[in-house]
């Protein structure tokens, strides 16, 4: 079947589309919308989507989504894991932390577990440094890792599957 | 020490800081009620006034900036803040989107009506979830109430504030690669000219202000410009008000702090941030994020021939105000205004070729200086720690990085350079060490 937005994501892109003086501006937006409705990828499909909606070349469109590390032009997992790397995390043990998180798993950075479930990587700082060492999933940010920690957050994301 | 100050944060820590009720309780939009009745030139002279300098980074004067709006136009203006916050160790405007979104939404009121913009686009960095959460919340908030849209607090004159999102990537935060992303495009640095006053967003004239620049703004037009300025230990050097410090990395108390503009550096590490992490002596710090050159603690200030530096000739440069221009009178910058701090048992090494691998995987690759030049340095830091290293190969560290500075499109490759040829020169021992002697006899290590 051909890729569509629901009826609540048509709404929210014509909210989006509503906020610039040209559809190109909806682009990155868009793309997110339709990421999250395509289990959190885009394909040529959707990316074909987005640029016939907006009248844009699959070209910019493409062009766009390989720019930023948050727009997936391949399959991910169903969950993201991202381990801060950057100095003031690295200063107060996120090595480790990615280290753990690489045992458990059973995967190294840049992989996604086997079953599809979650999809680990390094992130660059994200702001969050006085809380270090810290790592997000998915929309939530975890700050003051110990291992315990870590294992409580790994053990969820690996139950609810 | 300088007092600490609450003019941002004095709601931080209670449960409703986001919402509108707590916000007017404690006097919010009295300043927005206030620029709004008064004519729009009068609004910048009285930003002029409060000398705040861009908290974004580069440590520009907001009034200054936005007087260089066109004063009538054909076109649409708009104001466009820079809500990126990606620089290594800053950590500070996330705080305010979070905890007192409305003092950043009513600075957006004035800052539209001062630059004649009846649109401004807050540009958040995707990761930021609940920051753009709070931020859409208190717009709604506001809109209810009649502040923002058709007549904003009475207004004849239309405001709309939009929460806008990147999608991952450093360089977004360089003004016109945000501009690029913003009209939907990769987020690649334009050439200036044409600076953002002349054809910014969509080709109009644009300001773009950091997060913190904006909230500052409702600070000044609360208290008066020259009131606010004077809150600062370095008004004489036209470095107004108050501010966030942040410090992170090898401290026990690492977080976000606000004081007046002028703290040291050691109040920031020792009083605010608690001290060295099992009270150890300093390495060094790294003062306002990662693109701002390592400062140690040995290092002593020396500006002769400039009066306002002869109370500080001398001493360390930890005991000098932290300013725009202090700062950069010591090799350094302020930059972000949020310290990473290192330990003496951390290796300086590691941390060069840790900030050094985030530049390698952020360079947006236009400049061939930037981009080759990013992944030479890696590549050689990669082999020095390895063990696997020529002297000459150090050397070439140097050569490689004057060769960025100057020679790019943005000043990603300042941030770049200036730290590494830093790391360099202030530890060349180390390096050395892993050369020589192949890594062999490092006990010191990156995290303690
Ligand atoms: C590589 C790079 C990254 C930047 N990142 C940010 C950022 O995340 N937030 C920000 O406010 N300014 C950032 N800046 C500075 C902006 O280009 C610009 O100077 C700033 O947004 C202007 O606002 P201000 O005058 O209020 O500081 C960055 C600059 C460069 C060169
Ligand atoms: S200096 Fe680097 S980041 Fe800036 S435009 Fe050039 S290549 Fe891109
Ligand atoms: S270095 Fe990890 S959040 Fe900043």
């Amino acid at each position: 079947m051909a890729f569509s937005l629901d009826a609540e994501r048509e709404q929210e892109l014509s909210r989006i589309l509503a906020r610039y003086p040209n559809k190109q501006a909806a682009c990155i937006p868009m793309l997110h919308l339709c990421q999250s409705a395509n289990g959190n990828w885009l394909s040529d499909e959707v990316i074909g989507f987005v640029a016939e909606r907006l009248d844009l070349s699959t070209a910019h469109v493409k062009g766009v989504v390989t720019f930023y590390s948050l727009l997936n032009d391949k399959p991910t997992g169903q969950h993201q894991l991202w381990v801060c790397r950057t100095l003031s995390c690295a200063l107060r043990g996120s090595g480790d932390i990615l280290s753990h998180c690489e045992k458990r798993l059973k995967i190294h950075a840049g992989e996604t577990t086997a079953d599809g479930n979650v999809t680990l990587q390094t992130a660059e700082c994200l702001a969050a440094c006085a809380g270090a060492p810290m790592l997000q999933v998915d929309q939530t940010y975890h700050e003051n890792l110990t291992l315990e920690a870590v294992d409580a957050i790994l053990d969820r994301l690996t139950q609810r599957g | 020490m300088l007092k600490q100050t609450d003019y941002i944060s004095k709601n931080y820590d209670k449960p409703d800081s986001f919402k509108l009720a707590l916000y007017e309780a404690s006097g919010g939009y009295r300043a927005a009620r206030k620029a709004l009745a008064m004519p729009r030139e009068a609004v910048v002279e009285e930003v002029k006034k409060a000398h705040i300098r861009g908290r974004g980074g580069a440590g520009f004067d907001c009034g200054t900036k936005w007087s260089f709006m066109p004063k009538e136009s054909k076109k649409p203006h708009y104001l466009v803040v820079n809500a990126d916050e990606g620089e290594p160790g800053t950590i500070k405007d996330r705080t305010i989107m979070e905890r007192n979104p409305h003092l950043l939404i009513e600075g957006c009121i004035i800052g539209c009506h001062a630059i004649g913009a009846n649109v401004c686009y807050i540009y958040v960095r995707h990761e930021l979830h609940l920051a753009k959460e709070r931020l859409w919340g208190a717009i709604a908030e506001a809109k209810a109430k009649g502040y923002l849209g058709e007549r904003p607090l009475g207004k004849a004159f239309p405001i709309e504030i939009y929460v806008h999102t990147g999608a991952g990537a450093y360089i977004c935060g360089e003004e016109t690669a945000l501009l690029n992303s913003l009209e939907g495009k990769r987020g690649e640095p334009r050439l200036k000219p044409p600076f953002p006053a002349q054809a910014g967003a969509f080709g109009c004239p644009t300001s773009v202000n950091n997060v913190e620049t904006v909230a500052a703004v409702t600070l000044a037009l609360e208290l008066g410009g020259d009131a606010f300025s004077r809150l600062s230990a370095l008004h004489e050097f036209n470095d107004g008000g108050v501010r966030l410090y942040g410090v992170s990395g090898h401290v026990k108390r690492p977080g976000v702090y606000e004081a007046a503009v002028g703290l040291t550096l050691r109040e920031l590490i020792y009083d605010l941030g608690g001290g060295i992490l099992g009270d150890r002596p300093m390495l060094g710090v790294i003062p306002g994020g990662s693109s701002c050159p390592i400062l140690l603690p040995d290092e002593l200030v020396h500006v002769p021939g400039d009066a306002r530096f002869a109370p500080y000739e001398g001493k360390s440069v930890l005991d000098l105000p932290m300013g725009v221009d202090t700062m950069r009178n010591v090799g350094t910058m302020l930059g972000t205004c949020c310290a990473i701090v290192l330990s003496d048992e951390a290796d300086p090494v590691l941390a060069c070729r840790n900030l050094m691998a985030f530049y390698k995987h952020e360079s947006c690759g236009q400049c061939t200086p930037c981009r080759e030049g990013c992944g030479w340095l890696d590549g050689i830091l990669d082999k020095i720690v390895a063990g696997k290293a020529s002297l000459e190969e150090l050397d070439l560290i140097s050569e490689v990085a004057s060769n960025v500075s100057g020679n790019t499109i943005c000043a990603f490759g300042d941030g770049m350079a200036g730290p590494m040829l830093a790391f360099v020169r202030k530890f060349r021992g180390a390096f050395e060490d892993y050369i020589l002697n192949g890594g062999q006899h490092q006990t010191r290590r990156l995290a303690l």
